[in-house]
């Protein structure tokens, strides 16, 4: 059966891993601005803008880690507007996310058009390599789908783990948790619900535009317009689905990887069946149908979309 | 200065836009002393503790508070860090609890070092531990706030202050959502720390509960101190003249003859938001000139029972009747038309519609209504005419009845929701919590209409949270726990309060 033969192949799981790696990033700087009650709908043109900055800056002769250093500032930066505008202002977080998300966008194309005026080939850079791990990247099967990926995919791995331990271990995690469920209880104890949130959002955004970077400096070589094509609206869904947990946000990620990756495989072997589209489109179907299952039991941040004064309550 | 005081609020004031909420109010508490603070709803009681929590910033005047050594030294306002660092813990009326966290982390919140990489909570834990051994309040550490029972929240919140060694304790109104041997615990638990130096202030209007267990009484009203006195010297009389400012009649209540049923649940069972507030198998009887009175803790099914006889919700078997006939379809609209008058527990979300009229909110429950629309038009005029007829006959204040229905204030949104029950003459009234959170007037008002419907014949269904309101309007006493329904043996609150907990049945 060759729909089996592709769920066992090696080379499967190596590309839903791959495809993962920018959605992990994602639904993790959604899941961090969330559980501190902001959501961020500035996703995707984060994603753009990181995408330009890293690529640029590597452009420019910056190397490949300072380039995603200036990827994660954009986001950072863009962040701290969307933040300004709806932690002590309080405006609506739909928006000024909306709108986050089409001045990031724009603001990448036109640092593009104005640095390559004419350029029909974008220019090329030299991306992260796949690490090449001794005896590691020998092993059967989880060799190539592990042990070959490029840096940034470990650095998503790690990111998980990271907010896992934050978020269960420390008292920040603790803070951060308490002003996404009850700002009230976090500045009754003294806590600065707007610092939190400030930097949460901060955080949350730098660690988008790392999802944005991995496709210009990883996945591909140059930067093209409309390449993030949704994949940030995609983590606004799974964080849903993950339930605002970083495991589960790792899954989702995960499952939205293997799905992407089995439709492009199916096309070529049933696609003269069916139009091609209907396989892109699958993706998006299936995690519909796995947010509607699982969406109902998912827990919220008792806060999120509530904006917070101080003095008043 | 007597070098006894804790505290020293000199001369504050605030105001909100053109509402002045205190004006130059001065107050100082001793060394385990239980002070109270009394006023009606607005009187600037919650206002006055949250500027001494530093969440509102003072227009003028300034506190002092004393320092582990007893000095007393200016408190820097507008900070709860630097409140909190002085000793003032506060409970506020709605917890300030994170409900995704354990108790112990909601005690621990804003207390360690938010950058540390991990926790180390033993010491804490022992610290917590010593203070629920000294003091007998017990909660269960590592339980998800979101899981734990109301009286067992308010003891987290009060452990909270405490481990961050408050020497004043403040509480926000603090028996409201216990039953009254919760309540009872609570002022024991308390009395016991107060023997070890801690100062309370507690808010309240519960005059029974002042008078018992405080050793001070502060009475504000409009804002203002209108007087202290101590509480050896005080009776009900006195309280209530100075928080309302002159002698609050009580009406009294005539004896009637009872009338035949006029709504009755048989065998009926609704599902609830939880299992504890579902109806099972309730079996209620309300007659003609009768005022049944619905006691219990919040969440035990009042709200099923409130959303069964509003055609909210649909019973899952069992039959409800009105005036003898049984209920087929359950919708708002079948029940009104079957003679139920509605007052709802939220008067504000589901009372009125507060970006409409005040004109328009009066006549929403009759829209088809022949003296209202005329071929799918709106009446103006009749409308405007109705107006003005209610907002006189019920004393509905507020900027006009054109103008926008939320910017009355809570008592005249109850009165604008009684005028357009009462008008309608329902056979049957359904009242849920009419008077919380309303002032001492207002809630006069509103046992008054109450007992004017009775005496026209309405049957009327109370639920209240508050005793001392059941107890003077009720006829007969039932008590809901667990989603059952309990007649009260008597109007002893002792044994009500029993059957509230769960105790007896």
């Amino acid at each position: 059966m060759e729909i089996l033969e592709i769920l066992l192949s090696e080379n499967f799981w190596a590309a839903a891993l791959r495809i993962a790696t920018p959605l992990i990033f994602g639904v993790l700087g959604a899941l961090i601005c969330e559980k501190s009650g902001v959501l961020n709908l500035g996703i995707e043109g984060i994603f753009a803008a990181g995408a330009m900055a890293g690529w640029m800056a590597v452009w420019l002769g910056a190397d490949l880690w300072t380039g995603l250093f200036f990827a994660a500032l954009t986001g950072a930066f863009f962040g701290f507007i969307h933040a300004i505008l709806t932690v002590p202002l309080g405006l609506s977080q739909h928006v000024s996310g909306l709108g986050i998300t089409m001045f990031a966008t724009s603001v990448s194309y036109f640092t593009y058009r104005t640095a390559l005026p004419q350029v029909s080939s974008p220019p090329r850079i030299e991306p992260f390599q796949p690490l090449d791990i001794p005896i590691l990247s020998d092993l059967p099967f989880l060799g190539p789908v592990l042990f070959q990926q490029t840096a940034m995919t470990w650095l998503a791995l790690f990111l998980v783990a990271l907010v896992w331990w934050v978020y269960n271990r420390t008292p920040l995690g603790q803070a951060l948790r308490a002003v996404g469920d009850n700002p009230d209880a976090a500045d009754a104890q003294g806590l600065s619900v707007y610092g939190l949130r400030i930097g949460a959002i901060v955080a949350g955004s730098a660690c988008m535009a790392l999802g944005g970077a991995f496709l210009t400096m990883s996945a591909f070589d140059a930067f093209f317009f409309g390449m993030v094509n949704g994949r940030g609206w995609v983590c606004i869904a799974l964080v849903i689905f993950a339930s605002w947990r970083p495991g589960k946000a790792l899954l989702g990620a995960l499952l939205f990887g293997a799905f992407d990756a089995f439709q492009v495989r199916l096309q070529t072997e049933v696609g003269a069946f069916l139009p091609s589209q209907v396989f892109l489109m699958a993706p998006y179907i299936l995690s519909i149908f796995a947010l509607v299952i699982v969406a109902r039991r998912a827990e919220y941040p008792r806060a999120l979309l509530t904006p917070w004064f101080k003095g008043q309550r | 200065m007597n070098n006894d005081t804790v505290l020293c609020l000199n001369n504050l004031s605030k105001r909100f836009g053109t509402i002045v909420a205190n004006e130059s109010v001065s107050i100082d508490l001793k060394r385990g002393e239980i002070l109270s603070l009394l006023g009606e709803n607005g009187a600037g009681k919650t206002t006055l503790m949250n500027m001494l929590f530093g969440h509102y910033m003072p227009d003028s005047g300034s506190i002092q508070v004393a320092n582990v050594q007893g000095e007393l030294a200016p408190l820097t306002l507008g900070h709860p860090q630097a409140a909190l660092n002085a000793g003032i813990g506060m409970v506020h009326q709605h917890f300030t609890l994170a409900e995704n966290l354990s108790a112990i982390d909601n005690i621990l919140l804003g207390s360690e070092s938010l950058f540390a990489w991990r926790r180390s909570m033993g010491a804490a834990r022992e610290k917590i531990n010593s203070i629920m051994l000294r003091t007998g309040l017990n909660a269960p550490l590592d339980t998800i706030v979101g899981q734990l029972s109301v009286g067992e929240r308010q003891r987290v919140e009060i452990l909270k202050a405490l481990y961050r060694d408050a020497r004043i304790l403040v509480l926000d109104e603090p028996t409201a959502v216990l039953t009254p041997q919760e309540a009872d615990t609570l002022f024991a638990n308390i009395e016991v720390m107060t023997k070890d130096g801690l100062s309370v202030i507690f808010i309240s209007h519960k005059l029974r509960e002042v008078l018992a267990f405080s050793h001070r009484i502060a009475v504000l009203r409009h804002g203002k101190k209108v007087g202290e006195i101590a509480t050896k010297e005080a009776d009900e009389k006195i309280i209530s003249r100075l928080m309302v400012g002159a002698d609050t009649p009580s009406t009294p209540k005539e004896v009637l003859d009872v009338g035949a049923p006029v709504l009755q649940l048989i065998d009926l069972c609704a599902p609830g938001t939880s299992a504890r507030s579902s109806l099972v198998r309730a079996n209620l009887t309300v007659c003609a000139s009768e005022i049944v009175g619905i006691a219990g803790i919040s969440g035990n099914g009042q709200s099923t029972l409130a959303k069964v006889i509003s055609g909210l919700t649909r019973p899952t078997s069992g039959r409800l009747e009105i005036d003898s006939e049984p209920v087929l379809t359950y919708t708002p609209a079948s029940l009104l038309n079957a003679g139920v008058g509605r007052i709802p527990e939220d008067r504000h979300h589901d009372g009125v519609i507060g970006a409409m009229s005040v004109s328009e909110n009066l006549a929403i429950e009759r829209l088809d209504s022949s003296d209202i629309q005329k071929n799918g038009f709106l009446r103006k005029k009749k409308l405007k005419l109705n107006a003005q007829k209610l907002t006189q006959k019920y004393d509905i204040r507020g900027p006009g009845i054109e103008s926008e229905t939320r910017l009355l204030s809570g008592g005249n949104i109850q009165k604008l929701i009684l005028a357009r029950v009462f008008e309608a003459s329902p056979k049957v009234i359904l009242a849920n919590q009419p008077t919380r959170g309303l002032d001492m007037g207002a809630v006069s008002e509103v046992g008054k209409r109450l007992l004017q419907a009775r005496k026209r014949g309405a049957g009327i269904l109370l639920i209240s949270e508050d005793l001392d309101e059941l107890m003077a309007l009720a006829d007969r006493i039932i008590i809901m726990h667990d989603g059952e329904l309990h007649t009260a043996p008597s109007h002893d609150r002792a044994q009500i309060g029993l059957i509230m907990a769960g105790e007896i049945s």
